[in-house]
């Protein structure tokens, strides 16, 4: 009982830790990105001076982050006179909170082994006897419904968010915003179907483990040469639900300001930005987890390597453990990267043109995914 | 009420698309492809430590396009005891058309052939339009312009004055025709002219009133 409490604080230590980890460095990959995707160079000149010396630590501006947050933190708190104050500010954490509850049921590691991995002290190893934790902090068997679920709120902050600001932009921004994010979760609710049709299970932590094995002699199992098709609209629809450019019509700059956050400023404003790094990587934890083979190595799994050809190589479970971590977080990072690449090439849609997208293009191609899936699993399962 | 059906007004410049380009996810992917191939050239480039960027730090660089005349920055000429070649005669700051020196001439006792030296010699960098007018005007040859820019970005244009001691120790990155300064007696490079220095002179550069440690006032380049 203590046990499970010990480590599952741990677990949403290391979970929130990791988030907050990457939105920051986030602000810092999509500088740095964009900048020497174009032949810059980027922000460099922020620096920590270490006390009493002369030595400048620039460390390729990644200072940068902590300076954007205390500029955040040091700003006028600045409210506008709006008729309802109290959804104006509860709208940022409506916003944020859902983002981070999303990654509670998304596995970032195999299952955790605490009195093999202590050998080294008896009586600890003896206090955990024998029990065994999936890492991932809440094990629901209706996973991926909760990500819908949560994913959903956060529609609910950007139009509070637009609504309480009594200001035109922000009022159009939120429509735009609720418009547009409706239209592509149900695009990417179809799209997952298809996964949950060949794994059979919505539990995010069995699909990975289902993804460990061989396809066709040849291929890791992954979800993404079971679905191609699938992977490529879940990352349109999951950029599109984030609400960055090509599909970043409800805060477009150039028409609307800031569109539903128009009104909002120092860390209030900050928030808003968060939760969309956050959400990067939460996309790109998603992606991984459905389609990428998750915390595992192609054709790996808790046990070790199982290569075609039957080629066992098992491994420790202290090296199994760490080497899922890493192989998550570096995936996560790359999906990152990817979605960043997106952002920094593409041009925003027109506002009727994401709308069609959505609807003439997307959820037809989504369904006819999916119906094919379903025939394809319905004659092919034995 | 009748109401027109809206008709879309056809533009004469409308694109013709063929089917691959309405695709869409196609040319997204050429598109993507363009990038993230000049975003890993440029990796490449710094992670192999050469410079994936074209652009330039300032002040720290100089600009490749720069041109080969052009010259950015004043310097005074030293005489081999380290004192400026400047005899005050006010001829530059009288030329200049942006009005930018301002000299202060003292009295020298002790070098009765140059007994007019100045004591303060300022240009003002936000002001100076480089013409180069001040080095036509000098009877003496004691102003000259090298190849470098000042080092002198600020928010605040007081801060973009060079004064004398700046501009009688500079670093000579480029323009060394003449070795200024001379180095000490022993490894001088003109003995002779060390020979023909006044008596009164004072030869060790570390009692010469303009002299500065040497890294002090380096204006090369950061590392």
């Amino acid at each position: 009982m203590i046990q499970d409490l010990v480590v599952h604080f741990v677990y949403i230590g290391y979970a929130l830790g990791v988030l907050l980890t990457f939105g920051t460095v986030l602000t810092w990959v999509e500088r740095k990105q964009a900048a020497v995707m174009s032949d810059r160079i980027g922000a460099n000149r922020a620096y920590v001076r270490i006390p009493f010396t002369q030595i400048k630590l620039v460390w390729w501006g990644l200072f940068h982050g902590i300076a954007d947050g205390l500029k955040m933190l040091l700003k006028e708190d600045w409210r506008p006179r709006t008729y309802d104050r109290y959804a104006y500010a509860v709208a940022p954490w409506v916003v944020f909170t859902p983002v981070l509850l999303v990654f509670a049921v998304i596995p970032f590691g195999g299952t955790l082994d605490p009195g093999n991995l202590l050998q080294a002290m008896p009586a600890a190893a003896a206090w955990f006897d024998g029990h065994t934790y999936p890492m991932q902090i809440a094990r629901l068997d209706a996973g991926l419904l909760i990500v819908f679920a949560f994913g959903g709120i956060s529609i609910i902050g950007a139009m509070l968010a637009g609504w309480s600001s009594s200001n035109k932009f922000s009022m159009l921004g939120a429509s735009r915003a609720g418009s547009q994010m409706i239209s592509y979760e149900l695009v990417m609710g179809l799209t997952v179907l298809g996964l949950i049709l060949i794994y059979g299970t919505l539990d995010l932590n069995v699909m990975v483990q289902r993804q460990s094995g061989i396809l066709l002699g040849f291929l890791p199992a992954w979800g993404v040469f079971y679905q191609p098709f699938a992977a490529i609209l879940f990352m349109t629809a999951a950029i599109a639900e984030n609400k960055r450019i090509p599909f970043d019509l409800p805060e477009a700059e150039s028409e609307l300001i800031a569109g539903y956050y128009t009104e909002y400023s120092a860390m209030k404003m900050g928030l808003f930005m968060f939760a969309e790094f956050i959400e990067i990587a939460i996309v790109s934890a998603l992606f991984t987890t459905l389609f990428l083979g998750g915390y595992n190595l192609p054709f790996m799994a808790d046990a070790g390597f199982t290569f075609p050809g039957n080629h066992v190589v098992p491994m420790a479970h202290g090296l199994v453990v760490v080497t899922q971590l890493l192989v998550f977080l570096g995936k996560v990072l790359l999906m990152s990267s990817f979605q960043i690449l997106i952002r920094w090439s593409l041009p925003r849609f027109r506002y009727d043109q994401v709308l069609v997208f959505a609807w003439k293009f997307m959820l037809p191609l989504a369904v006819a995914n999916l119906s094919v899936t379903a025939v394809a699993v319905w004659a092919l399962t034995p | 009420m009748t109401r027109k059906p809206h008709v879309r007004k056809v533009y004469w410049n409308a694109p013709t698309m063929t089917w691959w380009e309405r695709a869409y996810l196609f040319e997204i992917l050429r598109g993507l492809l363009i990038t993230g191939g000049v975003f890993l050239r440029n990796m490449g480039k710094w992670m192999t430590g050469r410079k994936g960027a074209l652009t330039t730090y300032y002040p720290e660089e100089t600009r490749a396009d720069y041109a080969a005349g052009n010259r950015g920055k004043h310097i005074l000429t030293q005489r081999p005891d380290g004192r400026p070649q400047c005899i005050a005669c006010n001829m530059c700051a009288t030329v200049c058309p942006a009005k930018v020196i301002e000299i202060d001439a003292a009295f020298d006792a002790g070098d009765l052939a140059h007994p007019k030296y100045p004591s303060r010699f300022e240009i003002d960098y936000s002001r100076c339009i480089f013409c180069g007018l001040c080095i036509e005007a000098c009877p003496e040859d004691a102003i000259r312009m090298v190849k470098e820019t000042p080092a002198l970005p600020s928010g605040n244009r007081d801060h973009m004055w060079l004064n004398l001691t700046e501009l009688i120790n500079w670093h000579p990155q480029s323009d060394v025709a003449k070795p200024y300064p001379p180095r000490d007696a022993v490894g001088s490079t003109h003995p002779q002219r060390d020979a023909m220095a006044m008596p009164g002179g004072r030869r060790d550069e570390a009692a010469s009133p303009y002299a500065v440690p040497a890294a002090a006032g380096k204006t090369g380049p950061a590392p």
